[in-house]
């Protein structure tokens, strides 16, 4: 169905920039123009994913060129799921930010180039083209350099040349398999591509393209053994950067990778068997990092690569349990990995460290804040009913079904990893009394005022209950997540809805 | 490097290669041109300026500082990207007017979006080349 | 022809790897621009190269009347231009900046370490 008005997540965010940039020398003034811009997109994500669910796939075709010539853009179930949880971080981030960021960092456009990144994640979401992927890549990746290096110093500069060369070079792969890609079938359209693909006569070029194209979102996903940058970059930003970065960059790679593995490249046996492997290489290989890391943020930047194996079985498998674990593990991820990386910035705030032996005895000052973090930590280590708990069971169900037993042994290792690392952080940073170190900075925590106060809580408190929503209406989610699977597996929906015949 | 013929030169220059990127901007629709090239040869010729005179004074000729253009370039296309949503079109539709302007031609939606783009353009070179050349100089 | 741009996109290819893991990071910055520049020139071989013939309707005619060159891989290309020439500035600013609190060129200086583990 055509409706002209899925564009808006992109063009609003667009909009919010530039008045931001309008704003320039008014920091104050940007604040608020962000946050009721955010919520804005947001209410709009959320008539979006309303509309898109209750009558299906919505299409526009850009400047009204039909597809396969012009650009399309697709709104199904998945795309508009992503877009909603996207606004969903993008608020929580932009209101931490008030108080999260420096005043210098706002100055050399915090607030703008935090809604271009914004602008990009939807975009990538919401397109139907490849070429057009790339280029909101592209965004995405100029937008994510820049607020890694902002007034940055020397650690941070160090993490952003890792981020900047390892992303230019994913890029780059990218853009060869693009070529090759056009090269081969003459189109750029997504859903045409799924069409024409099967006609390439050249199998061997074609497959050295998918594998091309899973390099290229591997590195941006952080899959092992391309995961190199990301524990080497994710720690040294500001925890709202880092956060959207935690939450969004690395699932976008995974949004591109399902999009391309299930409608242009259909993975076969031995795809899945490479994919299954490296599932769990990064499975254990994340949780073996996170083991012996003892700064908070590299033991959640770890973490992240731990938990993106899931969502690389969930490919590997390719049956509709899976890929519906996958879904709900995906939509859990992006809030709990937001959610954790505000945590480290307000205990940055409270104790000025991330160093686990530096910390301490947070539970006795703060209770109900400790309280508020431990729901996070369950979520995430799937205690049930929280909304960790759900998609793990559906994708181990998958992997018995399946018969990967090696899958099955790296999800149970990997999750009791989990657990033993979030017990450690709670027993040193919680119930530990607090060291007495001289050379730490006091608690600049407790002397907020009451407002700066709340601007830091209440994301934590937004992203909770998302995160407690999932797990306690669990049955909405995996209907959702269901929904997702099914068209994933039988792309003909998705192909009619775009191409419009057929 | 400043030398007299360059410095006599570009004062000579500088108007009529801003004239020459406006003519390049107007006839992109249909013929090789546009906004983005148009856009780079008006940047160059504040760049030729800049290399004549020295960047201070390129910046006083200018007043404002370049990057202003960025938004307000920015603002042009998005507009005329978003107005055929409010006739339920799609998005970046073009429309034209009927009956071509004389001296400019034909006058629609991708002209607009053209013209932004020629402002983003200018903003965005020229903020580049003046950071870098700034920060060589020190 | 085809042969011709072949060798060259491996031999740009190679360079800019080559170039990317050297140490100093001007080469890195010089290994990017090699790459990108080959995957532009892949895109227009791919394209299927057409000579002489611009896809520009002429002004007499109201269609194309003869066979003409695809425009897409221009348009692509033009835009991964556009594209690296922000990316690259970038990058020189991002370089010239490292450079300035490291007082080096050289990628090694950069590695802080871990002062646990």
């Amino acid at each position: 169905m055509t409706d002209n008005t899925i564009i808006l997540p992109v063009i609003m965010h667009m909009l919010i920039a530039v008045v931001l940039i309008f704003l320039w020398n008014l920091p104050r003034v940007q604040k608020f123009v962000s946050v009721a811009g955010s919520i804005l997109v947001l209410l709009v994500s959320i008539l979006m994913f309303y509309r898109t669910w209750t009558t299906g796939i919505l299409t526009t075709q850009a400047g009204n060129w039909q597809a396969p010539f012009g650009i399309t853009f697709v709104s199904d179930v998945f795309s508009s799921m992503l877009v909603l949880l996207a606004s969903i971080a993008g608020v929580a981030v932009s209101i931490f930010s008030i108080v999260g960021i420096r005043k210098e960092r706002l100055r050399y456009g915090y607030f703008p180039i935090l809604h271009f990144l914004l602008m990009g994640l939807n975009g990538a979401f919401l397109t139907g083209d490849i070429f057009n992927l790339y280029v909101w890549f592209e965004i995405i990746i100029i937008a994510s350099f820049v607020l890694m290096t902002l007034g940055g110093r020397k650690p941070q500069i160090g993490g952003g040349i890792k981020y900047v060369t390892i992303n230019l070079f994913a890029s780059i792969i990218f853009l060869t398999a693009i070529g090759i890609l056009y090269g081969l079938t003459g189109s750029l359209n997504i859903a045409d591509l799924s069409l024409k693909i099967a006609d390439v006569e050249n199998r061997g070029l074609v497959n050295v393209t998918a594998m091309l194209f899973f390099a290229s979102f591997g590195i941006k996903s952080a899959i092992f053994p391309l995961y190199f940058w990301l524990p080497a970059s994710y720690h040294t930003p500001p925890s709202a950067i880092a956060a959207i970065f935690a939450g969004l960059l690395t699932k976008v790679g995974i949004y591109a990778m399902l999009r391309v593995f299930t409608l242009i490249f259909v993975p076969d046996d031995f795809t899945r068997n490479i994919i299954i492997i490296i599932a769990t290489a990064t499975l254990l290989t994340g949780a073996f990092g996170a083991l012996i890391k003892k700064d908070l943020r590299q033991i959640f930047s770890y973490l992240i690569i731990s938990h993106i194996g899931y969502l690389i079985a969930g490919i590997g498998m390719f049956t509709e349990v899976a890929l519906t674990g996958l879904m709900f593990y995906l939509f859990h991820d992006i809030m709990v990995k937001t959610n954790l990386f505000l945590i480290s910035g307000v205990i940055v705030k409270i104790r000025g460290t991330v160093k686990l032996r530096e910390l301490g005895g947070l539970y006795d000052e703060y209770p109900k804040l400790s309280l508020l973090i431990a729901i996070v930590f369950f979520s995430l280590v799937g205690v049930p009913p929280l909304s960790g708990f759900w998609p793990k069971i559906s994708l181990l169900y998958a992997a018995f079904e399946t018969g990967s037993w090696i899958l099955i042994f790296a999800i149970i290792i990997s999750s009791f990893f989990t657990l033993y690392i979030i017990a450690r952080i709670w027993a040193e940073v919680f119930w530990k009394p607090a060291p007495a170190l001289d050379h730490l900075p006091e608690d600049r925590f407790s002397r907020m005022r009451f407002f700066d106060k709340t601007t830091m809580i209440l994301p934590l408190i937004i992203l909770a209950l998302v995160s407690v929503y999932m797990g306690i209406a669990a049955e909405n989610i995996m209907l959702i997540s269901k929904h997702i699977a099914v068209e994933m597996i039988d792309t003909s929906p998705y192909i009619q809805a775009v191409l419009g015949t057929n | 490097m400043r030398t007299i013929i360059l410095k006599t030169a570009s004062n000579y220059l500088l108007p009529l290669l801003l004239l020459f990127s406006v003519f390049i901007l107007l006839r992109g629709h249909y013929q090789p041109g546009g906004g983005f090239v148009g856009g780079l040869v008006a940047s160059i010729a504040f760049v030729l300026h800049a290399f004549a005179n020295g960047l201070k004074s390129t910046q006083e000729f200018l007043r404002y500082h370049p990057g202003i253009a960025i938004p307000i370039g920015l603002t042009i296309s998005l507009l005329s990207g978003v107005l055929p949503l409010l006739s339920g079109l799609p998005f970046m539709k073009g429309s034209w007017f009927k009956d071509p302007v004389p001296v400019i031609g034909m006058v629609g939606s991708p002209l607009f979006f053209d013209i932004g783009v020629f402002f983003v353009v200018i903003g965005v070179t020229l903020t580049i080349l003046f950071t870098i050349s700034e920060t060589a100089q020190e | 022809m085809e042969l011709i741009l072949a060798i060259l996109i491996g031999l740009l290819y190679s360079a800019g790897i080559y170039m990317m893991l050297r140490r100093s990071m001007v080469k890195l910055l010089i290994g990017l621009i090699l790459l990108g520049n080959g995957a532009n020139m892949l895109i227009f071989l791919l394209g299927r190269i057409t000579k002489g013939k611009p896809p520009v309707i002429p002004e007499d005619s109201a269609f194309f009347t003869e066979i003409y060159a695809d425009p897409i891989p221009q348009a692509l290309i033009l835009t991964a231009i556009v594209i690296s020439f922000g990316l690259q500035a970038f990058a020189i600013t991002l370089l010239k900046q490292v450079y300035k609190v490291i007082d080096s060129d050289d990628l090694d200086d950069l590695n802080t370490t871990d002062d646990d583990i």
